[in-house]
């Protein structure tokens, strides 16, 4: 849909082109929205779009396919990292995206992102960390803080039965064959603008063919949190950035 | 006498190079790296593996023959990273080659659902060993099942491929490619360790069947629409509605792509059903069969799914008795009977656990046949 613009007037904001007109299946305030607009702006200002091959999750966001204008493969649950290995071996000159949740990445996908992280592979992997299963209704994941309650933890996450939350990006960055790990977060503009520029650098690092990039966004999930919107934003600030703190946590491309 | 009732999928074969140094030279050669050159000459742009044995020789003359053409390999952490990362090579178009065995079978399970839903074309070589759960390392055809009833969930069929010798096994590679990209189908290639593992004496003759358009493969939007390779059909009716195409093209496979072969079946009173490594035992104990007055005959189903029932049917009324030769506890056997549907006794033998039945056994089991389905004073009423 085109707007006639006035003459003398500019265009300050708007619908980047690569995000579909689609009404969108996310819960209200979700940040799974967010992300996906982020990628949009930043593959449309790299001019990304045409060259990309995506991959899609199983969990709330394998509908990305419907909200990005991309080429999108969509992979059984947990698998992302080894189809953009295919998709990346055989077309050299394409870009190479993977969007993956928390229990798609951290819990059954496990085997696959470490070893895409290992053999250096280059792509750009999104990694939406919102703690829980949102798809099915909100039960634990492995990055569910301790305390935490959830449909399948409900006295709360309890380290003597459950065990521990997997700081995924940590572990991964380890790996010489990461060139870039990052962690952003959907609570506020600034959040929002930093991750920004970590995806933006991740889409760069495969450009150049330095390596694996990751970038982590932690988010929200109001319904699965059993909270109103704007509690979940506050918990996300006050409670999860305290265990997953947003930064770059490695660049392996810095002199 | 070797008779082809139905025609090769690949037809026409295309001959090597004129001039190649190749053309007819004999050479001796292991069949999982016969599969694998053949793979290559036939334009495999992908391979993505896992050791196993008894395939891990296909696994290492990829990992040295495709750098050497310039083509991806990759050794995967996992039977899953493996089958996975073919499932998003085939996705963009290319042609992909995966090889494991039984138990890393078990674990593609998953990945070969999605590629039958998604409509990718990707050949998949199993070299069988003895099950089940992590078995033997012997020869088996225990995953007869596997292979042409199951593997994932849902409704769905993949063709089956089944080799008798090495010659065989490098020529239905070629087709094996062919026949997934005609109907955007995986395929599967079932062999055994012992045609795995064997060397024969083979002619160097390869094909590369020509491409055809992948206007579904996801190569970057540039100049049009975004395209999606999806499994996900949300909607029930949308799903019926796939459902209802995939069966169609099931259909199809069936109709046009059977292929079986026959042995000795002109004045037979006794057949013996058997494919790959049992049909060749199966020849052995026909010939001295044949020796001891009992006039024996061979019928090879070449496609597993889609079985030849009805060429089994129409031979059921010229015999007396049917013998299903299987290193398997007797699973093929299940698909002869639904097929000859009673018409006459049917009788199996086998063994398991990566064991071989000898040509003695089958004859034996050949002559309380005869003795059961009356040969050869008088063929039973029908």
């Amino acid at each position: 849909m085109s707007v006639a613009i006035p003459e003398g007037a500019r265009v300050i904001f708007g619908r980047p082109e690569l995000l579909t007109d689609r009404t969108n299946s996310y819960c209200p305030g979700c940040g799974h929205g967010v992300v996906h607009r982020l990628i949009a702006e930043v593959l449309g200002e790299l001019g990304l779009g045409p060259r990309t091959i995506a991959v899609a999750p199983v969990g709330c966001a394998v509908f990305a396919y419907d909200y990005l204008g991309l080429d999108f493969v969509e992979a059984p649950h947990g698998r992302a990292p080894a189809v953009a290995t295919g998709i990346r071996r055989v077309r050299p000159d394409a870009f190479v995206l993977t969007y993956q949740g928390d229990g798609d990445l951290a819990a059954i996908g496990t085997g696959e992102i470490v070893h895409a992280a290992a053999r250096g592979e280059l792509i750009t992997a999104v990694f939406v960390n919102n703690g829980i299963y949102g798809m099915t209704g909100g039960q634990m994941a492995p990055t569910t803080l301790l305390g935490q309650r959830t449909t399948s933890s409900p006295r709360g996450r309890d380290a003597a039965f459950h065990g521990y939350p997997i700081p995924m990006t940590e572990m991964l960055a380890v790996l010489p064959g990461v060139a870039y790990a990052a962690r952003g977060s959907v609570a506020d503009a600034v959040s929002i603008g930093r991750t920004k520029r970590y995806l933006q650098r991740a889409c760069e690092i495969q450009l150049e063919g330095r390596g694996f990039a990751i970038v982590e966004v932690i988010s929200n999930c109001p319904v699965g949190w059993g909270m109103t919107p704007v509690e979940s934003i506050e918990r996300l600030k006050e409670v999860v950035a305290l265990e997953y703190r947003p930064g770059v946590i490695i660049d392996r491309t810095e002199p | 006498m070797t008779t082809r009732p139905a025609p090769a999928a690949s037809d026409p074969r295309r001959p090597v190079a004129p001039g190649s140094p190749h053309r007819g030279r004999r050479v001796l050669m292991k069949g999982n790296e016969a599969m694998a050159e053949a793979a290559i000459r036939a334009g495999c742009d992908a391979y993505f593996g896992y050791p196993i044995t008894p395939q891990a020789e296909l696994l290492e003359w990829m990992a040295r023959r495709m750098p050497e053409e310039g083509r991806p390999f990759v050794q995967a952490e996992s039977e899953l990273g493996a089958i996975n990362m073919a499932l998003g090579a085939a996705a963009t178009g290319a042609r992909v080659l995966v090889s494991s065995s039984s138990p890393g079978m078990s674990l593609m399970a998953e990945a070969m659902s999605y590629m039958a839903a998604s409509e990718l074309p990707v050949v998949v070589i199993n070299v069988m060993r003895g099950g089940p759960g992590l078995g033997s390392i012997g020869p088996s055809q225990s995953d007869y099942f596997q292979a042409t009833k199951g593997h994932g969930h849902g409704d769905y069929r993949v063709p089956v491929l089944a080799p008798a010798s090495i010659g065989e096994a490098m020529a239905l590679t070629a087709d094996a490619f062919e026949l997934a990209e005609r109907y955007r189908t995986p395929v599967i290639i079932l062999t055994d360790g012992i045609l795995g593992q064997a060397m024969e004496p083979v002619e160097l003759i390869f094909r590369e069947p020509p491409r055809i358009d992948a206007p579904w493969a996801t190569t970057g939007a540039a100049g049009r629409p975004p395209r999606v390779v999806r499994s996900l059909h949300l909607k029930s009716e949308d799903l019926e509605a796939h459902n209802r195409h995939l069966q169609a093209k099931y259909a199809a496979i069936t109709d046009r792509e059977v292929r079986h072969e026959t042995e000795h079946l002109e004045d037979a009173d006794l057949v013996i059903v058997a494919y790959g490594t049992a049909a060749r035992v199966a020849r052995t104990a026909i010939a001295r069969a044949r020796d001891a007055g009992l006039r024996a005959g061979l019928f090879r189903p070449v496609t597993l799914w889609p079985f030849p029932s009805s060429a089994l049917r129409d031979l059921a009324a010229r015999v007396a008795g049917v013998l299903v030769v299987e290193l398997s506890a007797g699973q093929m056997v299940e698909d002869v009977r639904l097929a000859l549907e009673g018409r006459v006794p049917v009788a199996f033998t086998g063994r398991t656990g990566g064991m071989v039945p000898s040509p003695g056994e089958v004859v034996a089991a050949l002559r309380d046949l005869a003795t059961t389905a009356a040969v050869p004073d008088g063929r039973p009423e029908r």
